[in-house]
């Protein structure tokens, strides 16, 4: 059985409910940490080609900000929190309220990188222990990593495990938004589970990967 | 500027694709992955692959995918230019990519996935006796490359470091 084929509907079902639970609980605590509402859409997630991951953020050469952290323990896998830089600036200021650096300040100086890297401690950790105690599985995050670059030189990180296996990515994604600003898109998860990991996060709720 | 309209062939991730005048070669956001171009500048042609991993490991069920990996994509470069006409002692290459996006403590496989990647292009050019005109490879930044078959120049965009030819 290949790769794409060990998945039904449930599966997916049951992936889709993992990222509803753990994006949800890190956009409470990005909305408490900001003060701010913020709105998480509902999440999807998708069996597709490598390219097409790609385009979910963007294309490949869209230049980001990102969160990234190793999640180690009984299922493996990467996760993502990823900003466009002038969204990254806006939190970053609203944070320590400041009103008036650019995207290339907000690199350049080791306050601002310290707070967002803080920013995406909260947020992916809360993400983490949210779906940690939903499957009662034990999850340990790696110390989360930033990065800016080109999108695709950061999430092909994440594909690395799985491409190993096969052609095709499982994204969970889902977007943030500030409420009132619908159009914009603030910001988005990505978590890949390591190939190895489906079976013990289907397990963990209730359901065999084979029937 | 020349006159003719300049066509830009895309190779997506773990893909292959060969082009000539006025069309150039483009693959985005090359992150550990690394971008290998071979080309005969007699005859304008090259291809480029766009490759994810080392080597296919036959323990875990690889793929059928060649572009993915090192080792078979050159295989398979060198194959379709072959078709084209092009001569395998006249092929050049250039190669960019295999950076270090996050810098992780932990010295995992995964993690020093770009240089194991420019390791296993290198060990299979060297083995093809295909030369390496030029590189761009290692660092910390991702990169996008264009190449022009009509000239045989690289062009690499960074986003912190600006442009390069090589």
């Amino acid at each position: 059985m290949s790769f794409k084929d060990q998945f039904t509907h449930m599966h997916l079902d049951v992936l889709k409910e993992i990222g509803n639970i753990g994006a949800g609980n890190a956009t409470t605590s990005l909305s408490k940490l900001l003060n701010r509402k913020i709105d998480m859409q509902v999440p999807s997630v998708q069996l597709i080609e490598f390219d097409e991951v790609m385009e979910l953020a963007g294309g490949a050469e869209t230049e980001v900000i990102s969160i990234m952290l190793r999640i180690e323990g009984d299922a493996p896998g990467s996760m993502f929190f990823i900003l466009s830089p002038l969204q990254a600036v806006k939190f970053v200021n609203q944070l320590i309220g400041q009103t008036s650096d650019s995207v290339s300040q907000l690199l350049d100086s080791e306050f601002h990188r310290s707070a967002l890297q803080e920013l995406g401690n909260i947020v992916t950790g809360a993400y983490l222990s949210s779906l940690s105690d939903f499957t009662k599985l034990d999850l340990y995050p790696s110390v989360p990593l930033l990065a800016m670059d080109m999108v695709g030189a950061i999430l092909s990180h994440g594909l690395i495990e799985l491409s190993q296996i096969s052609d095709q990515a499982i994204v969970i994604e889902t977007l943030l938004q500030e409420e009132g600003n619908e159009e914009e898109i603030k910001g988005h998860f990505f978590l890949f589970p390591d190939p190895i990991s489906y079976d013990v996060l289907f397990q963990s709720v209730g359901i065999s990967n084979h029937e | 500027m020349s006159s003719e309209v300049v066509q830009v062939i895309k190779v997506g991730i773990a893909d292959i694709n060969v082009a000539c005048p006025p069309s150039i070669l483009r693959t985005s956001g090359l992150g550990s992955c690394v971008g290998i171009i071979l080309y005969d500048r007699m005859l304008s042609i090259a291809g480029m692959a766009h490759i994810m991993l080392p080597s296919a490991n036959v323990e875990k069920k690889s793929t059928e995918n060649l572009a993915k990996y090192a080792d078979t994509a050159i295989d398979e470069l060198v194959r379709r230019l072959i078709n084209k006409g092009v001569s395998s002692y006249r092929l050049k290459a250039k190669i960019a990519g295999g950076a270090q996006m996050f810098q992780f403590n932990t010295a995992s496989d995964t993690m020093r996935i770009g240089s194991r990647n420019i390791k296993a292009v290198k060990e299979k050019l060297q083995n093809l006796k295909i030369p390496i005109e030029a590189e761009d490879v290692g660092g910390k930044n991702g990169r996008t490359i264009e190449f022009d078959p009509a000239t045989s120049v690289l062009r690499i965009r960074t986003v912190h470091k600006g442009e390069k030819m090589i």
